[in-house]
């Protein structure tokens, strides 16, 4: 939302959850999420049952709790939409703590805060467990096409550059006596984003014509096509099994 | 903006995740021919370093905070920009990766919740705004203000109407009970805001790469006039002077418009920015009005249609309340809805006014320490007294 993407979220381990290879862990964290979505909302306790899990795998990978409960705050907006819920929504009402809320709004707000917090924890979880290159290769072995996989690591690697140079802008900008306080200071900050563009364009001709020098012809090499043993697919499966089997007994206790 | 994991139930997610599939698998092939550029011997292979430094622009000026005033700031969203700067194809990739990637690396949006956000953020703001602005450009007269306004316009729509889709889709796959005229007068009337913003931004980045490169601006491609060389009324056949003679003269102001685009707009077109912008404005607040007053009726149809045929399974969404929702509130939506646009449209022209305000200021200055310094565009129109030194001639 409104801050900016400062810090990565990976954290360097050597757990068994860091080892699985990294199309098992997408998979296995999308059929999760997948599970948690399609969980209906009156069954509460699934969704306890749910956190378990992720905080048995969090122990697993020896990922601090701290590390994930800070990169959790990226929902927090959400958390206000959420809590708006119940006084604009209609249906009957209830009243509780003085105030008269709607009973839906009240169960939406529990079903975005549930599911949206078992998302974020779940993605949290993944991104901290493996690296940016290991994501995009897991990508690739998910059949992603390979053009999409080649942009989005030229958007990784020259991300920091790109995001370096704005950086210097800023510094320039301040140097010069420059503080954005209002509206009136857009025209130069639009200045700057329109440099911002041309730079990043013009270094995206000469990244190109570099590889073509060095015999690029539009297809990365494949360096490594190791393949997932069975036996790290099921230990990936078991987060999404487990899940599948609360969501199951959720529908049927309803 | 991005859509947490929750909020819509799972068949809406798979059906726009299919949908968002299905954008991309189209815009990977027409990147290729988008970014192939003016030289004809680059293939296929320029694609991905350039859409990937497009998406790492994307990623990096999100992040380039604009204060709004009591400590409060925004940023951009890229869609209407990215589509104006390198094309809509090229647009919706480098948005759908950087949506990926926050989604995957940062936790930025669900990941069941990827369809959506990249159709509502990628694919609706970059094929409306890109939309908008070729009718746009086509329509109005072939100049520089026309750009601008058609850069404004196209950013401005953009944000409210993926506004109204996210509505649209929330009547479909809602987890709440919400009135959906509520929801989608109350989106409309914050995202026509936030889309000012978004406008403003927009515009000034896109007039700020036209006056560098403005061969890089892929929408207004094929508006910039080619370079001509004017010979002048020396170069008869008769006399036959030397043709650098004959060069020396085509700088004479009084032959016509200015052969590249002028490197920023002075004062001196103040007047037409002015008429650009109210009529860019009553363009939009027409066609936001008609989304406000239009869409209901078709989402209410939708969503009763959905809850007819789901009657048996679905208790939430059972058609009578829907119905009762539209009909009882139509009327106030309407109203509702234009007020909206009447704030809108309020706001755009206190923000333009503004700005041109500070413009011209400037430009005051400017032109009084070296009045003719930047006339060499050939412009002979001077804005700056309003009545008092407006030459003959050149209006």
């Amino acid at each position: 939302m409104g801050s900016g993407h400062a810090h990565r979220l990976y954290r360097h381990g050597h757990s068994p959850v860091h080892r699985l290879p990294a199309h098992t862990k997408i998979a296995a964290v999308l059929a999760f999420v997948l599970t948690v979505v399609a969980t209906p909302r009156e069954a509460v306790w699934a969704f306890g049952a749910y956190a378990l899990l992720l905080a048995a795998v969090a122990a697993l990978s020896r990922v601090p709790a701290r590390h994930l409960l800070t990169r959790m705050l990226i929902e927090v907006p959400f958390v206000a939409f959420a809590v708006l819920m119940p006084f604009v929504a209609e249906g009957p009402r209830v009243e509780a703590l003085g105030m008269s809320l709607s009973e839906s709004g009240l169960w939406g707000a529990w079903n975005v805060l549930a599911k949206g917090t078992l998302g974020v924890a779940a993605s949290v979880l993944l991104a901290s467990t493996t690296e940016l290159r290991e994501i995009l290769l897991g990508l690739q072995r998910l059949r992603m096409p390979p053009l999409l996989v080649q942009i989005a690591s030229f958007m990784l690697r020259y991300g920091d550059v790109i995001t370096d140079e704005m950086r210097r802008m800023r510094l320039a900008r301040l140097s010069r006596g420059f503080t954005a306080r209002g509206v009136r200071q857009w025209g130069v900050l639009a200045k700057t984003a329109g440099a911002l563009f041309i730079r990043a364009y013009e270094r995206g001709e000469r990244v190109h014509l570099a590889m073509l020098s060095r015999g690029y012809t539009g297809t990365m090499p494949a360096t490594d096509e190791t393949a997932a043993t069975r036996a790290q697919w099921t230990s990936a499966a078991a987060l999404p099994l487990a899940a599948l089997a609360v969501c199951l007994m959720g529908w049927w206790t309803l | 903006m991005h859509v947490p994991d929750g909020f819509l139930n799972a068949p809406v997610s798979v059906a726009t995740g299919a949908v968002a599939a299905a954008a991309v698998a189209v815009s990977l092939r027409g990147a290729r021919r988008e970014l192939a550029g003016t030289a004809a011997y680059h293939g296929a292979e320029r694609t991905a370093p350039l859409a990937g430094l497009v998406a790492a622009f994307v990623f990096a000026v999100q992040m380039l905070n604009f204060p709004v005033g009591a400590g409060t700031s925004g940023h951009l969203m890229g869609g209407a920009l990215a589509a104006i700067l390198v094309g809509p194809y090229t647009g919706v990739l480098a948005l759908s990766v950087v949506l990926l990637m926050q989604a995957l690396l940062f936790a930025d949006g669900g990941l069941t919740a990827l369809g959506t956000n990249i159709t509502l953020i990628g694919i609706v703001t970059v094929v409306v705004s890109y939309a908008v602005f070729r009718a746009l450009v086509r329509v109005l007269p072939r100049r520089r203000g026309s750009v601008t306004a058609a850069a404004f316009v196209s950013a401005l729509l953009s944000v409210p109407a993926a506004a109204a889709v996210f509505t649209g889709l929330y009547a479909l796959g809602g987890t709440a009970e919400v009135p959906l005229g509520k929801v989608l007068t109350a989106m409309l009337g914050v995202h026509t805001l936030i889309g000012v913003g978004e406008a403003l931004i927009t515009t000034a980045t896109v007039g700020a790469v036209l006056a560098v490169r403005p061969d890089l601006v892929y929408a207004a491609r094929g508006l910039a006039r080619p370079l001509v060389l004017r010979s002048g009324p020396v170069a008869t056949p008769g006399s036959g002077p030397a043709p650098r003679a004959t060069a020396a003269t085509s700088t004479d102001s009084a032959a016509g418009p200015a052969p590249a685009p002028a490197p920023a707009a002075r004062p001196a077109s103040a007047r037409k920015v002015w008429a650009g912008g109210l009529a860019a404005t009553l363009l939009c607040a027409g066609v936001v009005s008609f989304y406000a007053s239009a869409a209901p009726d078709g989402l209410e149809k939708v969503a009763g249609e959905y809850g007819i045929s789901s009657q048996e399974e679905e208790h939430g969404l059972a058609d009578s309340p829907l119905a009762d929702y539209g009909v009882a509130s139509i009327a106030d939506e309407r109203l509702s809805g234009g007020l909206a646009g009447l704030i809108g449209v309020g706001t755009t022209l206190a923000a333009g006014a503004g700005v041109l305000v500070a413009v011209r200021r400037r430009g005051n200055a400017g032109a009084a320490g070296a009045p003719a310094a930047e006339g060499s565009g050939g412009r002979a129109e001077n804005a700056e007294d309003g009545a008092g030194r407006t030459p003959a001639g050149s209006a």
